[in-house]
């Protein structure tokens, strides 16, 4: 097992079907009556988030104390970093205070490799600026396995901003690993085609979607940042919604067996309408559910034995 | 000349290695442990056997199937994993986690016995009662083994005995069953030559 999970092409197939296939034993865990494992007891987690988020930081949290690890929790606000302290003094607290695994969220892309020159421990990407988010592929990749039954010759496409996504990123690169085809569909102003296509062999890209749609296995709606809907990347929003937003006629064109993936945060009415979002196709309750276990499964295998 | 403790990967052919139970052997212990369990437990009613990864998997499907054929009676069969649960996780490289399936109708309330292949240290029976208790709370928990070598390290002892073996701390058990290993056989390696 490799010691770091910085990005979605640490993992060869063979490491990538082991966490999918532990992730599977950890969901159980899920269904018991005790909700917890033994396996990480005394060993420390800490959760260092420079930037905000729920779901991933509560997530991560949640899957290290079902293995009965110590949690510590960092966010950037209301700590040393408003003082300025720098990302490496506070690796060195935190190695200080034992920490066997540090999962990081920064703004800058790259900080977790550097974080991980630094610290003894195990460092995993809880997403880094516009790089990568390693255990949202898994999660992604164990949602549709556990849908379609397989992730081999599957066809995904990935819809939205793909030049901002680390999610994208990471799936297109752990995707790929596992078998999976991958089409990139955007606004040509949000696809770096050169970029895009030398990520993995065999990436597609396409500026419609709605040629793309009916042959697709999975739909992967990715959350227009609204940070960039001022930055003229497409004229507005309205339009964006119009030719790359997932509503309930676009949805009825997909394959019948298709299902609709986004990673949460949604903005409701500008990528993914209402109607897609609560439909019986949508996976995104359970992703956040899947979240736990792919996390769990990536916590254990880091951390659980003496290989580090 | 004095001859060294048998490798795990590679042990010595000859002179050391002593066939213990033959295929036939093992099946009459499988029926007299299943004709045991019938008998301790008056017909097996509201138990259930757990079988422990890996061979003890196959032996808890064999020793219900030869209950059924005995007294015509159904015993649910489990199998519990216990990697996570082990106390040398950490001396290890990480141990791929293997499923842990229960029967429909749960352990609560029921008689469990467990199934393994051979009883040493104890330790993975003690891991088995830990994974137990956080999957459900049993009536009772028995233990059937094949193979009961001694050197207990933790105070536990089996309930159903297939074969007492005598054994040196630096020989080695290794049990083969038809499911997981091809044939039937019960080997002691490492011991003093023939």
């Amino acid at each position: 097992m490799i010691r770091h999970l910085l990005s979605g092409a640490d993992l060869d197939a063979d490491t990538a079907t082991l966490v999918l296939d532990t992730a599977a034993e950890m969901a159980t865990v899920a269904g018991r009556e005790v909700k917890k494992l033994p396996a990480l007891r005394g060993r420390t987690v800490v959760n260092l988030f420079y930037e905000d988020s729920t779901r991933t930081r509560i997530s991560f949290e949640a899957a290290a104390k079902r293995l009965s690890a110590d949690v510590i929790n960092f966010s950037a606000k209301g700590s040393s970093v408003t003082k300025g302290e720098s990302l490496k003094d506070t690796a060195l607290t935190l190695q200080a205070m034992g920490a066997d695994a540090v999962v990081v969220r920064h703004p800058a892309s790259g900080a977790p490799h550097r974080l991980a020159d630094w610290v003894d421990g195990s460092v995993v990407n809880a997403g880094d600026g516009t790089h990568e988010h390693p255990t949202q592929a898994l999660l992604d990749a164990y949602t549709m396995r556990s849908r379609l039954g397989r992730l081999a010759g599957l066809h995904v496409a990935i819809v939205g901003d793909v030049l901002h996504s680390r999610v994208a990123r990471s799936n297109v690169l752990l995707l790929t690993t596992l078998g999976a085809k991958v089409t990139l569909v955007g606004p040509p102003t949000l696809i770096p085609v050169d970029i895009a296509t030398a990520l993995a062999p065999g990436i597609d890209v396409s500026y419609d979607l709605d040629t793309v749609a009916p042959g697709v296995d999975v739909v992967m709606m990715l959350r227009v940042q609204r940070e960039r809907m001022s930055d003229s990347y497409f004229p507005s929003a309205r339009e964006y919604a119009r030719r790359y937003g997932l509503d309930g006629p676009r949805m009825r064109r997909l394959p019948e067996h298709a299902i609709v993936m986004h990673p949460g945060p949604m903005n409701r009415g500008m990528e993914i309408t209402p109607e897609v979002a609560d439909s019986p196709r949508s996976t995104i309750v359970e992703q956040v559910a899947n979240g736990v276990s792919v996390r769990m499964a990536v916590l254990y295998l880091l951390l659980g034995g003496s290989n580090r | 000349m004095a001859y060294p403790p048998a490798a795990h990967s590679s042990p010595p052919r000859q002179p050391s290695v002593k066939v213990i139970l033959a295929a036939a052997d093992v099946s009459r212990v499988v029926d007299r442990i299943a004709h045991q369990i019938l008998e301790k437990t008056q017909g097996a009613a509201d138990t259930v056997l757990l079988g422990i990864p890996t061979r003890g998997v196959p032996l808890a499907r064999r020793l219900a199937a030869r209950i059924s054929t005995f007294e015509d009676v159904t015993v649910p069969v489990g199998v519990l994993d216990i990697t996570l649960y082990r106390d040398d996780l950490r001396r290890h490289a990480t141990r791929a986690v293997g499923p842990t399936d229960l029967p429909p109708g749960g352990i609560d309330g029921r008689r469990v016995v467990l199934v393994d292949d051979v009883l040493f240290s104890g330790r993975t029976v003690r891991a088995a009662l830990d994974a137990l208790s956080d999957v459900g709370r049993p009536a009772s928990v028995q233990l059937a083994v094949l193979v009961d070598r001694g050197h207990r390290q933790l105070p536990i002892r089996a309930d159903y005995v297939g074969k007492n073996i005598p054994t040196a701390l630096a020989e080695n058990v290794k049990v083969t069953l038809a499911e997981t290993d091809g044939e039937d056989e019960v080997r002691l390696f490492g011991g003093e030559p023939a």
